[in-house]
């Protein structure tokens, strides 16, 4: 499989004049069979990373290497072929409007020059990966953006790539699709061992599938590591920005899953009384408070805990009968829920 | 009044106009088509710049289209008489409306090959495709219903210009309005032209966009 090592990249427009670094001497090494985040704030510089690594962007100086071949100096024909060992996905799906599923799925096949039956048959096998076996006559136009992005998988993987590139492939969907489509890219690196690489500006993609991460701002690498290395003790501020900015807490993952958590939710006229002072007053037992936040629900202040009862310490039970009774909802939240939570 | 031959009069001015109508229009996306294609593609922000060949083109394209069709018919007589023998009749006529109509077209399909979302160009890029591959699979495909449309009003335009050619005998309805509504003071023939060409428009019109409406896979 294939790796991917960018070396003093920088890349620069010229617009109107004067002249952007959007890309500062950038390093990064991505091992094959990883799946590798890279992330920031809008106008960072991610997409022009991400269309570096395929050279839809050229760069004004440095390397990108693809299994140890300098792109820059293959011919522009081995560079399409070498194109198409790429795969690509986007925020806006991007499929062709006027054809079919199968036929946007056949679409990189009919470019590589394959034989349209044999096309149709990897089609239809992706289509079943990507679980839209019954969609192959439908048009994109009345598909949902999640159904969107399955078919756009389905064609990025269709001529066997090695890498895949998302660039906010879930930036446009619903939390829940989201998550679906971020599951499907783990199954589809676990079976096929395809190197992924996902840009993104939100930490909780990076949480939810990265092995590793790279902090992008202002077109330089800030931050770069094993993402729970990262998310336990961000050193940039823009590593503690994007964490925390997301909502997210500084708490390492072993930690939650020690606990037994439960979510609390008050709305405003409960959140006066002190109740969780209380609470842990009353029992002598310290309760660790994993998430706090305000949230506005139809109009309505809601807070939300999420709180870490120690295990062992007999008085769970008491705390959450305690908290019920002050009328507040309180639910369990399931060990393998708590990551999505956070 | 309508006796036999005044109404083989005005089946051979249909005729003939259609036959106008259509060959212009075809003869004209064979120039219009390539055209419009070359001006996208070495347009600013097309698959391969190219400021040289788009300012040229574009220039041609500007010329040409700013002379008034009757003038265009009247300057290009020597031409079209050296290209079909004669500088009269509904062949003739087919001449200065393909010259004309060709950098209307080439516009109107460099503008729907503009018009096709950049994000799928890209996608077929991230593919491998060449860029014969992305014109003829991406932007002629996705800008089909777009390019139907224009034809649709080209083809309609063109109607209005044959018969304009009329007035200095390029045959047609156009040709029998104004030697029996002008030169004659016939009016009822010239009424019934005239209901005939907006007949034949709208026939155009109602079958283009029915055309459009079938092949569109956008909105549905
Ligand atoms: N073709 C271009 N010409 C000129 N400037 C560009 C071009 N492409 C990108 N830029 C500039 O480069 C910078 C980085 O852009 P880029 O699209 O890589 O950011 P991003 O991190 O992907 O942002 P977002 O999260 O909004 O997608 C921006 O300032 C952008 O305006
Ligand atoms: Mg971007």
């Amino acid at each position: 499989m294939s790796g991917i090592k960018i070396r003093h990249l920088t890349k620069k427009f010229e617009a109107d004049g004067h002249i952007l670094t959007a890309l500062d001497d950038v390093n990064l090494q991505i091992e094959s069979g990883e799946i590798y985040g890279i992330i920031g704030m809008s106008g960072a510089g991610k997409s022009t990373l991400v269309r570096s690594i395929n050279f839809l962007e050229r760069p004004t100086e440095g390397q990108v290497l693809i299994d140890g071949v300098d792109l820059a100096e293959l011919s522009e024909r081995d560079l399409r072929k070498k194109r198409a060992d790429i795969g690509m996905i986007f925020q806006g799906f991007n499929l062709l409007e006027q054809k079919n599923v199968i036929s946007n799925v056949c679409f990189p096949l009919e470019i590589a020059g394959v034989k349209k039956k044999d096309a149709i048959v990897r089609a239809r096998e992706l289509l079943k990966r990507v679980n839209l076996e019954d969609k192959e006559k439908a048009y994109p136009s009345r598909l949902s953006g999640g159904q969107k992005q399955r078919v756009a998988i389905a064609r990025a993987l269709a001529s066997n790539p090695k890498i895949l590139l998302c660039d906010e492939a879930t930036s446009a969907l619903d939390p829940q699709t989201s998550d679906s489509i971020l599951k499907l890219l783990k199954q589809i690196n676990e079976d096929l061992g395809i190197t992924i690489v996902i840009i993104t500006h939100q930490m909780s993609v990076v949480t939810q599938i990265c092995d590793k991460v790279a902090i992008v701002e202002n077109g330089k690498i800030v931050e770069e590591g094993k993402t729970a290395e990262i998310f336990d003790s961000p050193k940039s501020d823009a590593a503690k920005e994007l964490i925390s900015g997301n909502n997210n807490s500084f708490l390492p993952l072993e930690e939650l899953n020690s606990d037994k958590v439960i979510r609390i939710v008050f709305s405003e006229n409960s959140a006066f009384e002190p109740v969780i002072a209380n609470a842990i007053l009353k029992f002598e037992t310290p309760i660790n408070i994993l998430k706090a936040d305000t949230r506005n629900v139809g109009g309505i202040a809601k807070g939300e805990m999420l709180l870490g009862l120690h295990y062992g310490s007999g008085v769970e039970k008491d705390f959450i009968e305690y908290f019920r009774e002050r009328g507040l909802v309180v639910t369990e939240v399931k060990e393998t829920e708590v990551k999505s939570h956070v | 009044m309508f006796d036999a031959k005044v109404l083989s009069m005005l089946a051979e001015g249909i005729k003939d106009t259609l036959y106008m109508t259509l060959v212009s229009t075809l003869a004209g996306y064979v120039l219009g088509l390539p055209l419009g294609i070359i001006l996208c593609v070495t347009g600013k922000n097309g698959l391969h710049p190219n400021s040289v060949i788009y300012r040229i083109l574009d220039f041609i394209c500007n010329i040409i289209r700013s002379v008034p069709f009757l003038i265009l018919l009247i300057v290009l007589i020597p031409f079209t008489r050296a290209l079909v023998g004669q500088s009269y009749g509904s062949t003739a006529t087919i001449v200065p409306l393909v010259i004309c109509a060709a950098p209307y077209i080439a516009r109107v399909v460099e503008a729907s090959l503009n018009e096709v979302d950049p994000g799928v160009v890209e996608a077929a890029k991230s593919m491998g495709a060449d860029n014969f591959q992305i014109i003829y699979k991406v932007l002629l495909v996705e800008a089909k219903t777009s390019l139907m449309a224009g034809a649709t009003i080209t083809t309609g335009i063109l109607l209005g210009y044959s018969a304009m050619s009329g007035t200095v005998g390029g045959g047609g309805l156009g040709d029998i309005a104004v030697r029996y509504g002008y030169y004659r003071w016939q009016t009822d023939i010239m009424v019934v032209t005239v209901v005939l060409l907006i007949v034949i428009f709208q026939i155009i019109q109602n079958l283009g966009t029915k055309i459009v409406m079938a092949f569109d896979h956008r909105k549905k």
